[in-house]
């Protein structure tokens, strides 16, 4: 016989089958909406199925339920799509950390009320749940807002270097592993308001002492916890679905930290344990003197891209903080036009987000066919006339595979300098997030052009038209 | 500048020193190019086509008198005295072998470059004339062989009976052992092949070939990325590998040289004497004293038992077009290293140490020996009198060995420690652990598989997904206890924000996506 629980634990499936393939749909540019679309369907089949349980069964009664459901999804409704809409692709890193933390939230509030809702029958092995599934929860919540801060700019970028952090750390989770043990003891809630505490001052210790410029490892980290957050949460409630989607998550998470670690050459541990960039190494590292660089002007580089066959576009993080995303659309369509090949050659690292870089150019409509990944483009550098490279420093620095005592040595790195001409837009010639300097710089085949990369990238622009001007002109 | 290309006047040699398709490549450095008559007629590049690339053509009184002349083989005494004091010859001149050469062209006034002494590091590949001949001599090998051999390669079961595959035994894995251990193996030969350096041996396995052990051998690669002489213990097992493998072979393929040494003596009389009639020997070192005590140079001797054994010294000539075309290529490499500038100034820069180590005499002056060049891939040799015993560094096999034990300690240490949490859990829980497993497994796989480009919008999928945490507030809501329900109240707020935001922002990504 069809029972309410039985067809909602079908739905269970059926939504976890959904979020499968809405993830599977992602892996390529083809079948990614048809992912998304699997995702919502398996959603509004879960909640839906959930809600008609939870408003025919509850003790308020169904009214004052469905009232309260309603108003708490309305609102939430409201300002997730009020944020969708807005957000402007450059912030996408804030807000991907803000939503990981309103999944920590959730999750400790719904252990808290995993507690208090069973009264008293609590065996050991429930309380466990709750007590991790609050830790995890917490410290998701507290070192997202902190990544979200750093990411917004609301709190400086530099990490912060209490001493004997690693220590404290190791303290903190000792004194966690005590307090759930005494909560599964003496089930009350003074120890797990102290947990909660415990937890949210390591999520914001932890993150606070890694640097802005290994933020993609950390957002993709609070990703996973805020995967395994859901499912000890699943765990908790006896949800098997909450656990398969947690389970999803988290090694979504994993796998997306495990990439960045490996484009930056870094062990997890050691991005984890936080304090790059003011290393100890610049003390004794050897100095290089690499002579002078050579400054160029928007118009030479105009000049010099009309008569280049082959352009690739090297893009980092400065392009996004300048807002050059556009005109350096534009630039690629005006260069297209001109029978000049056009690609971006994008750093696994490059951004503060995985995938960063792609999102803000495909925001700015450059086709996703002529944007390649580092190990695409790393061979073709040979053959191209030139590469722009506009704010982006460490992902192009030859030092990483030319200087063993580089603190960046054996981080895999566009190759820019094997093309024949490199133009580096930069702000400055002050050294990168890494504090390395770059030897790009001053190689005899690089010109620097100084300043704001979206006016200088408008300048070009500028220079190329009037130099079509003149061209028609002669004609 | 002015470059001549001359004929080659050796009879024997077919090259030429630059083809239609490098010419082009030789004016674009800022060179003018004069190619003699006839010089690309051997291998099949006739002159016109050297006209429609930029060059001119002349005589060889001129090409010789060029200010920069680029030939494949050494020239003979009427031809250097055609070259002016001042000029450049780049070519083949063995300075290794023969250093009283440098005292000739000194004499001569001019500067020389020998194209064999190109160090072996990797910058120096693309102008490594040595090895880009051995590629097509390894191939030119295996090919006279299968000529003289009397039978096909490749196995065969026919109607008629089967036919065994031809057994080729490769003696030395250089370039050119290599390139006749692949082309061998493809004609469907079986090969087996020897090299003195044991850590080629993975090499030899990687085309295709069987790679052959004698007893204790130590690291023979000397500082120059060159094998050297084996110590007389060895030599003695070798002997013993050499006179069975030859024996139970049908082709035997020699490739051991020494730079600026005679080749060694692989095969004696006896070791041939005992091979089977009609096996093919060719000796690739013919043209260095040979690898066999029988070869002769240039010849192709059948001994008393039919053994036949192949000299021919210009193997890559036997294949002149593709072998100018590597050997001008490999020149138009060198000419852009001298020619910094584009603006066709031959520069002869003693700061290089390609070019140093290529030198042999400057504007008359001797420049041979040049100082010796260090190879950063060879294993460093240690010094003469080490005061403290070096340990030696792990082999990559050593450590990964270790790797996979300690992982697999580690899993194992993982198994039980999930025995005894399992096993204190209650059942019921084991069957969330079940699903638990599944799904990571389920999800490393599904992620591998994305691609970086879409991370972002992963990222805001799987935040949307998670807002499926919402189930349990959802069901909490209606509980009679009121800081229950406020609690609930809250948790479907925030999670809302994650389900509708994290899905509209991804839709709103990957409708930005589009392709050209």
């Amino acid at each position: 016989m069809i029972t309410l629980t039985s067809l909602v634990q079908a739905a269970y499936i059926i939504a976890a089958v959904l979020f499968i393939l809405a993830l599977a749909g992602l892996s390529r540019h083809e079948s990614a909406r048809m992912g998304n679309a699997f995702g919502m369907l398996g959603m509004f089949i879960a909640v839906g199925g959930v809600i008609t349980q939870a408003v025919t069964t509850a003790p308020r009664g169904f009214w004052v339920t469905s009232l309260l459901i309603g108003s708490a999804m309305l609102i939430g409704a409201a300002i997730g799509i009020w944020r969708a809409h807005t957000v402007e692709m450059t912030g996408m890193p804030q807000l991907i950390a803000m939503l990981h933390s309103f999944v920590g939230l959730a999750a400790v509030l719904v252990g808290y009320n995993s507690f208090l809702d069973v009264g008293a029958d609590h065996n050991g092995t429930h309380l466990i749940e709750v007590g991790v599934g609050v830790l995890i929860g917490a410290y998701t919540l507290t070192g997202s807002l902190v990544a979200f801060g750093k990411l917004s700019g609301r709190l400086k970028s530099k990490p912060l270097m209490i001493p004997q952090r690693n220590l404290l750390n190791l303290v903190v989770v000792v004194l966690c592993a005590v307090l759930i043990a005494w909560f599964v003891l003496v089930p009350t809630l003074l120890p797990l308001l102290l947990m909660t505490v415990l937890g949210l001052l390591l999520g914001w210790h932890m993150v606070s002492s890694i640097g802005g410029g290994d933020m993609p490892v950390v957002v993709s980290m609070l990703n996973s916890y805020s995967g395994w957050a859901a499912a000890a949460a699943g765990f908790m409630l006896g949800n098997d679905l909450l656990i398969v989607t947690g389970a999803l998550v988290g090694s979504s998470g994993a796998i997306l930290s495990y990439i960045m670690c490996k484009a930056m050459n870094r062990s997890f541990i050691s991005v984890i344990l936080g304090g790059f960039g003011e290393g100890s190494s610049k003390g004794d590292a050897v100095v290089r003197e690499y002579g002078d660089y050579h400054e160029s002007t928007a118009a030479d580089v105009a000049r010099q891209l009309t008569e280049a066959k082959s352009v690739v576009i090297a893009p980092g993080y400065g392009m996004a903080v300048a807002q050059a995303q556009y005109p350096v659309a534009e630039l690629t369509l005006k260069l297209r036009e001109r029978g000049i090949t056009v690609r971006f050659g994008i750093h696994p690292v490059a951004g503060r987000l995985p995938g960063h870089m792609n999102v803000l150019l495909a925001e700015a409509r450059v086709p996703y066919d002529i944007v390649l990944e580092m190990d695409e483009i790393n061979p073709d550098f040979d053959r191209t006339d030139m590469v722009l490279v506009i704010g982006a420093n460490d992902t192009v620095n030859p030092a990483a595979l030319d200087e063993p005592d580089s603190p960046i040595a054996g981080m895999p790195v566009l190759e820019v300098w094997h093309a024949k001409q490199v133009v580096v837009f930069k702000r400055s010639m002050n050294p990168g997030y890494a504090g390395v300097q770059n030897p790009l710089f001053f190689k005899d085949n690089t010109e620097m052009v100084f300043g704001d990369a979206k006016e200088r990238v408008q300048d070009i622009i500028a220079a190329l038209d009037s130099h079509r001007a003149v061209t028609v002109g002669q004609l | 500048m002015l470059i001549g290309i001359p004929r080659e006047s050796s009879p024997s040699e077919n090259r030429v020193a630059a083809t239609p398709a490098t010419t082009p490549q030789l004016v674009a450095l800022g060179y003018e190019v004069l190619v003699e008559r006839g010089a690309g007629a051997r291998a099949d590049f006739p002159d016109d086509a050297y006209v429609q690339a930029g060059a001119r053509l002349g005589t060889a009184q001129e090409a010789w008198g060029a200010d920069v002349v680029l030939s494949c083989t050494e020239p003979t005494p009427e031809e250097l005295a055609l070259m002016h004091p001042g000029a450049t010859l780049v070519s083949m001149l063995s300075p290794a072998i023969r250093p009283e050469v440098a005292e000739t062209y000194a004499t001569a006034g001019i500067s020389a470059l020998s194209l064999d002494a190109v160090p072996r590091i990797s910058r120096a590949q693309s102008l490594d004339v040595l090895s880009s001949m051995a590629n097509i001599a390894g191939y030119r090998a295996v090919i006279e062989a299968a000529e003289s051999y009397g039978g096909m390669f490749a196995g065969q079961v026919t109607a008629a009976g089967k036919m065994p595959p031809a057994k080729v035994f490769v003696a030395g894995a250089g370039v050119a052992g290599l390139a006749a251990i692949g082309i061998a193996g493809s004609m469907g030969a079986q090969v087996r092949a020897f090299d003195v350096r044991p850590e080629v041996g993975e090499q030899i396995e990687s085309m295709g070939a069987q790679f052959v052990e004698v007893g204790a051998v130590d690291e023979n690669v000397s500082s120059d990325g060159y094998a050297k002489e084996m110590t007389a213990d060895q030599a003695e097992l070798a002997a013993r590998m050499y006179a069975d493998e030859s024996a139970n072979a049908d082709i035997v393929i020699t490739t051991a040289q020494i730079r600026g040494r005679r080749a060694p003596v692989l095969l004696t009389a006896e070791m041939v004497a005992a091979m089977k009639p009609g096996s093919v020997v060719v000796d690739m070192a013919a043209g260095s004293g040979g690898n066999t005590e029988l070869t002769r140079p240039d010849e192709k001797v059948v001994t008393d038992n039919g053994v036949t054994i192949i000299g021919w010294t210009d193997l890559a000539g036997r294949l002149p077009r593709q072998a100018s075309q590597l050997f001008g290529t490999n020149l138009v490499n060198l000419l852009k290293l001298v020619t910094p500038a584009k603006d066709g100034r031959f520069v002869i820069d003693f700061e290089d140490e390609v070019v140093r180590s290529m030198t042999v005499t400057r504007k008359g002056a001797v420049t041979w020996p040049p100082p010796p060049v260090k190879v950063s891939a060879a294993p460093a040799v240690p010094a003469a009198a080490p005061v403290e015993p070096v340990r030696p560094a792990e082999a990559p096999e050593v450590v990964a060995k270790r790797r996979r034990t300690q992982r697999l300690y580690l899993g194992a240490l993982a198994m039980v420690a999930f025995f005894v949490i399992g096993g204190l859990s209650p059942i019921t829980i084991l069957g969330h652990w079940m699903v638990l497993m599944l799904a990571v497994f389920v999800g490393f796989y599904v992620i591998n598989n994305v691609t970086h480009a879409l991370h972002t919008p992963l990222m805001a999928e799987t935040n949307a997904i998670s807002g499926i945490i919402m189930v349990g507030a959802l069901l909490q809501m209606g509980s009679s206890s009121w800081a229950v329900t406020i609690i609930s109240w809250i948790a479907v707020l925030v999670a809302s924000i994650n389900v509708f935001g994290g899905f509209l922002v991804t839709n709103r990504m990957l409708a930005m996506f589009r392709k050209a």
